[in-house]
């Protein structure tokens, strides 16, 4: 039996059935990975996971996601695996703890079968930062697969795992989502612990999940999400079933659109794409209404202050003295700092700390951050009034599908504007996914589901419903099995 | 030319919490090296700070004992440097809105009062230590100490001079040790002091260019240093240079400081909000509970005891401006002893032998019990206050109980007044010429036959015995 392209729900229930047993789905797992050539793996977690398979197997571990292997983005610490975060100045790094998102999927009972491919500490859209080599996108090995979180959602895409666990900083899983042809979902701010996750830019980051459909993804945010009291900012709100409320009926809600989102430039595969789904919401009994968000333009030159000041502060830790690389021959200890960070960091994590150094110093401060501060709280001002007459907001996830690997890598600018509708549900802090609607150029395109603070349900409903009357996300990459 | 000084002190004291002011790991003095240190005191990927609540009570004891402003929402800033023994390559500390602002501290200036106004005192967490000279080739971290919490309470420059300095740093130890915030240890850096220091021609209503002297732990050093320093920028005006703005070292073997390193090339600190910790509410509830259970000030404490127990107001406020001596006074008076003869012992014997051995009364052999068996023992005539102080001197030394001492050496007071009368028959016989010289109206001489009784008995005479048969003897 094939278990590629098999969603979480259908491998649980041939485990529950006794079709297939964990060892099977997990040995078969790991055939595919070595065999595939989408590079989304840096770490395998071979042995473990197939002793844990075979202890499912004995009936010694049970819950929610038992014996189901799913991939961790390599940017959630694991303990005693090595945990690089896509860069070379982790390159041995090997935590002694579990992120809190690791262990809550861990004791549901799925099996970590290893760390996926990202861009360097999760600081890019295309996966070419990594320090391990580019992730190609299933559906073009020529393509990248997105980023930051490229190899989870490549190793999802491709059929490796069922689910795969992603981080969103800027559009990290949605962005990737769209590009590879899945489902991948950002919960609200503060829903799903940091503690564990390699810090990026901490008021941005939150970790999420891919999944090949939104009922999955569902599933999976019942165990990824928590409140945690190692992390000051996770939130205290009572946890939710996001199954609950997943087949609403969607009849005489409204689905905002963006006026300031010029979706008229866009390829014209993209706008028929938008258009065909915003007719697949009709016919559910949908109403569409225009909200003006007038502050949303200033998200990417926010963002690109806010997270690459905090990044710069984050990413001190790095400084060779007690983990990680560190420089050979150095001379004193400025040399063992300027040479272990300039040989421990790509190109796109030093220009981010450089920018943050900048915007921070002092005599610059008020003209970036405290600027920044400013419009950040203007953007989620425009959430506020906007979630006032709407349920939820609709838009693209990309400005187009699947790029060429290396087209975009010698113009930062045109690879930062791949987050521009992604960017401002994370300066908001409200929930945003990506599922997949239509294909521009032969690639998948994304369409974005925003909702209000703490309404992930809302979206994951909107979701559910509209891959109930399409099957977009039923098309598979003819990668690997029948090429 | 005349100068004059004007100091600013940024004082770093210690929080005396179990635990760390972001970690769980303990703040225990003198492990060993890196055993008090959790995931986020290393500064591992991932690892994220969650605010110790106690110390927040402790700043804000602090505050209200200054009569300073609570910022009952106060909140994080990074100040971002790279040194080995800061593990994540930034320091958590209060910069745009600490937990106190504002208030004074009193200080004693020889006979009179004067103020000094607090700019604020903000929470921050203390850095490892790196230890250079362990190993001939490398250096060494222990990070023991990284992440225990600071209170850094910060001074308007109104200091004067050296003397005001340590003035001003002695309150601040009574205090912050009366508040049982701190634990004062200077010799372990508990409490420790920055110093800036610029001097200007008298007139002048500008300030000079100041230096800062970093990391003074004793409050000898504190004199020695600023007057070090005074000295040094006065010679340096006065002979046509300029002071430059730098951070200096005392070095108390050669007592002088010198510069560690110019603040011109020092790092740019990018201060922002920690992204980490949302801003820390304190409710009012809280505000309720830290107040309901404030420590009793020396002032006050002074003006009950005078009140209360009739004791000498001198006394009292040498009682009063210790916690150890208040507590172990407050032990005895509690007992039912006699206040005024507990205080006049405590002041007297106690504080001598106290100030002979540099320590403090927890710290001596004399227990709170014992003290308590010898009060009685006074109270109820069995010794002589004399005769208490040689036992005093003994528990001293040997920490034997009061009772056993005065069994095995006799030391019961004499109240047979038939003996008494023959001691002091005795006495006035071979004294013949101080008896004529008494009795011609030499009042005072009655003090030397007293004296001569005592020193007969070994002190052991009942002294308002020995008073009577005198008088009755000699008149």
């Amino acid at each position: 039996m094939s278990i590629k392209f098999k969603t979480l729900s259908q491998l649980k229930e041939l485990l529950e059935k006794k079709e297939l047993s964990s060892y099977e789905l997990v040995s078969e797992t790991f055939r595919n990975i070595s065999s595939s050539k989408t590079n989304s793996f840096i770490t395998l977690n071979e042995e473990a996971a197939l002793n844990k398979a075979r202890d499912f197997d004995e009936g010694k571990v049970d819950g929610d996601l038992a014996g189901i292997p799913i991939a961790q983005k390599d940017l959630f610490c694991t303990k005693n695996l090595r945990t690089t975060c896509g860069s070379k100045i982790l390159e041995n790094f090997i935590p002694p703890y579990d992120a809190t998102v690791v262990d809550n999927l861990s004791k549901a009972g799925s099996i970590c079968v290893g760390k996926t491919n990202m861009d360097e500490f999760a600081m890019g859209s295309s996966n070419e930062t990594s320090y391990y080599g580019t992730v190609k996108n299933p559906w073009g090995l020529e393509r990248v697969p997105g980023g930051s979180s490229g190899g989870s959602a490549a190793a999802v895409s491709e059929g490796l795992v069922c689910a795969a666990t992603g981080t969103d900083t800027g559009g990290s899983i949605r962005q990737p989502a769209a590009l590879c042809g899945i489902t991948g979902i950002k919960p609200t701010y503060g829903r799903a612990s940091r503690w564990g996750m390699i810090a990026f830019a901490s008021s941005l980051d939150q970790a999420g999940t891919f999944a090949r459909n939104a009922e999955d993804c569902a599933l999976l945010l019942n165990h990824i999400c928590s409140h945690d009291q190692k992390d000051s900012t996770s939130i205290s709100d009572a946890q939710e079933n996001y199954l609950d409320n997943i087949n609403n009926d969607l009849k005489g809600k409204k689905i905002g659109i963006i006026k300031e989102f010029d979706i008229s430039s866009l390829n014209r595969e993209v706008q028929d794409s938008f258009e065909q789904s915003k007719q697949i919401y009709e016919s559910l009994g949908v109403n569409f209404v225009e909200v003006s968000m007038p502050n949303i333009q200033l998200s990417v030159p926010t963002y690109y202050v806010v997270a690459p000041a905090e990044c710069s502060s984050n990413l001190s830790r790095f400084d060779g003295v007690k983990y990680g690389y560190r420089a050979d021959d150095v001379g004193n200890l400025e040399d063992l700092y300027i040479k272990s960070r300039s040989e421990g960091f790509g190109d796109e994590v030093k220009r981010r700390i450089l920018i943050g150094t900048y915007v921070l110093s002092a005599g610059f401060y008020d003209a970036y951050y405290k600027k920044a501060q400013q419009s950040r709280r203007m953007i989620k001002n425009d959430f506020v009034e906007a979630f006032k007459n709407v349920d939820v907001i609709m838009s693209p996830s990309s400005p187009s599908s699947a790029f060429k690997i290396g087209s975009k890598t010698e113009d930062p600018i045109e690879m930062y504007l791949e987050d521009l509708f992604t960017i401002s549900s994370n300066l908001a802090g409200v929930p945003a996914m990506s599922i997949p609607h239509g294909f521009a150029n032969g690639l998948p395109i994304g369409l974005q589901l925003i909702g209000n603070y703490l309404e992930e349900s809302k979206i994951l409903n909107f979701a559910h419903q509209y891959q109930k009357s399409s099957d977009w996300h039923l098309k598979n990459p003819n990668l690997g099995e029948s090429s | 030319m005349s100068w004059e000084t004007v100091i600013g002190l940024e004082v770093h004291a210690q929080l005396s919490t179990n635990t760390k002011l972001f970690s769980s790991a303990s703040t225990k003095f003198g492990s060993e090296p890196n055993t008090q240190v959790d995931l986020v005191d290393l500064g591992l990927p991932g690892v994220l700070p969650v605010v110790n609540k106690d110390a927040f009570k402790k700043a804000i004891r602090f505050g209200l004992a200054i009569d300073a402003e609570i910022n009952q929402e106060s909140t994080f800033d990074r100040k971002n440097y790279f040194y080995p023994d800061l593990p994540k390559g930034y320091q958590i500390t209060q910069m745009s809105k600490p937990i106190v602002e504002g208030g004074s501290i009193d200080i004693d200036i020889g006979e009179d009062k004067k103020t000094i106004n607090i700019t604020r005192a903000h929470l921050e967490e203390d850095a490892g230590k790196s230890i250079h000279d362990a190993y001939p080739d490398k250096s060494v971290i222990d990070l023991n100490r990284a992440g225990t919490p600071l209170l850094e309470i910060v001074s308007e420059p109104e200091i004067s001079n050296a003397k005001e300095a340590v003035s001003y740093m002695k309150a601040l130890h009574q205090l912050v040790t009366f508040l049982d915030v701190c634990d004062g240890d200077m010799s372990q850096g508990s409490l420790r002091c920055d110093a800036n220091v610029s001097i200007r021609k008298i007139g002048d209503l500008e300030l000079g260019t100041r230096t800062e002297i970093k990391n003074i732990n004793s409050f000898r050093f504190i004199e020695k240093a600023i007057n070090f320093e005074i000295k040094r920028q006065i010679k340096v005006l006065e002979s046509g240079g300029k002071v430059t703005q730098e951070t200096r070292l005392y070095d108390s073997g050669k007592d002088e400081t010198r510069p560690m390193r110019s603040k011109e090339f020092a790092n740019d600190y990018r201060y922002f909000p920690d992204p980490d910790l949302l801003p820390v509410v304190i409710s009012d509830d809280e505000m309720e509970e830290i107040k309901s259970t404030f420590p009793e000030l020396p002032g006050d404490k002074s003006k009950r005891y005078i009140s209360e127990f009739q004791i000498d107001e001198s006394e009292a406020e040498i009682i009063s401006t210790s916690r150890e001596l208040s507590n172990f006074f407050e032990v005895a008076v509690e007992s039912k002893n006699d206040p005024k003869l507990a205080a006049n012992l405590i002041v007297g014997e106690i504080g001598s032998l106290l100030n002979k051995d540099n320590i403090k009364i927890d710290e001596s052999q004399l227990s709170s019990d014992n003290f308590n068996v010898l009060l009685q023992r006074i109270s109820d005539g069995t010794i002589s206050k004399k005769i208490a102080k040689t036992i005093l001197a003994e528990i001293w030394e040997t920490g034997r109980n009061a009772d056993e001492i005065i069994d095995d050496q006799g030391l019961v007071q004499i109240q047979d007044e038939n003996l008494l009368e023959e001691v002091i028959t005795k006495v006035i016989e071979s004294n013949p010429k101080q008896v004529d010289d008494y009795k011609n109206g030499k009042d005072k001489l009655f003090g030397f036959f007293v004296g001569q009784v005592m020193k007969e008995t070994q002190g052991k005479a009942n002294p308002k015995s020995v008073n009577e048969i005198l008088k009755k003897l000699l008149s």
